[in-house]
């Protein structure tokens, strides 16, 4: 789990909602959204198509596809590579990404 | 299809360098780069970054403000945020930028795609809350995040102790760092001293980290030989053994960054299928590049660390080359112009890289951490065991390929990208042949997800 450093190490500013499955969310505005789950408590962005493992964003530069989720509808999308917006509607991926949206 | 003269992938230090280096020559290149802000990783959201106090990523991260302000060039064509999911021998390059995808053409493309943290495959490497030393970097410069509860730092390497540091700076509590480098590499390494300080620079910081480190009183646990991450459903505690000792020692954490090097991200070069070779020094694939850093692809060439690790500074200095290179291949310098030009860049060059020997050997990692055993993930996606892989190796897989269609180990979202390295080497062990003659994963494209809706827009418009 991350929390964010506070002033005057670092600032804060600008704040964007979003939501995660059941979750409202409040984020930096510039955050990915992996960064922006990791430092809201949320640990866990998908579940394996194999075993159904829990995973979670590993190595945030868009090599693991371990932090794939589904962005307003749309599966398979990396989660430390999409910049959060207000509104965004993120939901956990569970196991394969459905083939219709 | 509109043909540019030269585009570059990657806004790291070489491709930042290699995009300025060319338009001194006239030529006007289109960069694209991934990331929605140009830095690659070691500059990550420079210009952004909530973390103010200069003092806690330090002044090489903040050296990196001149590069970016060159590529801001308005000559320059920069794309951020603009995925690479296609790229053919004959120079097409396949774009995806919100939604949109297209194919353009180059006649030059220099690949600055950088490098990738080595894959450190411990059991339990798996569980949420087990990430890479290199991720909570990225989380510290582009979102001031750092971990909540004290966090365990495990493996070895340059950047292990960088980030222990930049995090003792701001105040994070670092439970311990498991350091796996071999009691012995510290001699082993003393032979290539002289080399190293030629970069005496470079030599002095490393001394520095580990100072700064001791004298903040940091527990730094040497001579790690096993190591695991345990908990259910996420990690909950870190266990290893020390060299010398058959006695497991727990900690608990919520938080373990594994490092372990890094190394060339081939991803794009394997899939246009350039020649590649294995390093035995750095332990990984690299393409073969001639003096101006082409690949055996006419008008492909390679700056940075995608070519073979040399650091952020050598980076910089071999995108310059790249850079005469492309204006040398595109008949804006002439070859005796562009030779002597290159001269003090590769004498630089050539002192910069000297301490990379000592680097190398010093922090080589050793078989246990490279071959995972018989119970642990090789391949995240697909996950399949170190011991699902040498099982198929004693059925006559000779290589990747091979396992590949027997396991599906290569075949889930990443691509190879995570398991490649680690494959190449359990079958090349188990086997007892070289890693050159194992081979690596046949890529193809897309290299990133696209829709076919995406796709077929792209095509209708080509």
């Amino acid at each position: 789990m991350f929390k964010r450093l506070s002033p005057p190490e670092a600032t804060n500013e600008a704040v964007v909602t979003f939501h995660f499955d059941e979750q409202t969310v409040t984020a930096r505005l510039g955050d990915t959204v992996a960064a922006a789950l990791l430092t809201s408590g949320i640990s866990i962005c998908r579940s394996t198509p194999v075993s159904n493992a829990p995973r979670a964003p590993y190595c945030m530069m868009g090599v693991c596809f371990e932090c794939l989720v589904e962005v307003d509808g749309n599966p398979n999308v990396q989660a430390c590579q999409v910049e959060v917006r207000d509104g965004m509607h993120v939901h956990t991926q569970q196991g394969a990404r459905r083939l219709t949206s | 299809m509109i043909t540019h003269d030269l585009v570059i992938l990657g806004t790291g230090p070489a491709g930042m360098a290699a995009a300025t280096t060319a338009l001194e020559y006239g030529i006007t290149p289109v960069v694209i780069d991934e990331q929605p802000a140009a830095g690659g990783q070691i500059y990550r959201a420079l210009e952004s970054t909530p973390v103010r106090d200069r003092r806690i990523l330090g002044e090489d991260y903040w050296s990196g403000e001149s590069l970016i302000k060159g590529l801001k060039d308005p000559q320059i064509d920069y794309r951020p945020a603009t995925t690479v999911w296609q790229l053919t021998r004959q120079r097409e390059i396949g774009l995806l930028h919100d939604d949109k995808a297209e194919m353009i053409c180059a006649r030059h493309i220099i690949l600055a795609t950088g490098a990738m943290e080595r894959p450190m495959p411990i059991p339990g490497w798996t569980l949420p809350g087990v990430m890479t030393a290199g991720s909570g970097q990225i989380l510290l410069k582009s979102a001031g995040a750092v971990p909540q509860a004290p966090v365990v730092l495990a493996g070895c390497g340059p950047l292990l102790l960088l980030l222990a540091t930049q995090y003792l700076r701001a105040g994070v509590e670092i439970a311990a760092i498991l350091d796996t480098t071999p009691r012995n590499r510290y001699r082993a390494a003393l032979k290539h001293t002289p080399g190293a300080l030629r970069n005496a620079s470079t030599l002095l910081k490393g001394v520095g980290l580990l100072r700064e480190l001791r004298r903040a009183g940091v527990r730094h646990i040497k001579g790690v030989s096993a190591l695991r991450a345990e908990g259910s459903g996420q990690l909950e505690r870190v266990l290893w053994k020390q060299q010398g000792d058959d006695n497991w020692q727990t900690l608990e954490t919520p938080t373990l960054l594994l490092h372990q090097g890094v190394i060339p991200n081939t991803q794009i070069t394997r899939a246009v299928d350039c020649h590649h070779e294995w390093d035995e020094q750095q332990l990984s694939w690299r393409p073969r590049l001639d003096e101006w850093l082409s690949t055996d692809i006419p008008g492909i060439a390679v700056a940075g660390d995608g070519g073979g690790i040399v650091g952020a500074k050598a980076a910089a200095m071999q995108g310059q080359l790249a850079g005469l290179g492309a204006a040398l291949a595109l008949d804006k310098l002439t070859l005796a112009n562009s030779t002597e030009r290159a001269q003090p860049i590769r004498k630089a060059l050539a002192r910069d890289t000297a301490i990379r020997p000592f680097l190398d050997v010093l922090y080589r990692p050793a078989k246990q951490w490279r071959l995972p055993d018989d119970d642990t993930l090789a391949c995240r996606c697909e996950e399949v065991t170190g011991g699902e892989i040498r099982r198929m190796a004693e059925m006559g897989c000779r290589g990747p390929n091979q396992t590949k269609s027997f396991t599906r180990c290569g075949m889930g979202p990443c691509q190879g990208r995570m398991c490649g390295i680690t494959v190449s080497e359990l079958l090349a062990d188990a086997n007892q042949q070289s890693v050159e003659e194992t081979g690596y994963y046949r890529l193809r494209p897309p290299f990133k997800p696209i829709t076919l809706g995406q796709l077929a827009k792209a095509a209708e418009e080509g």
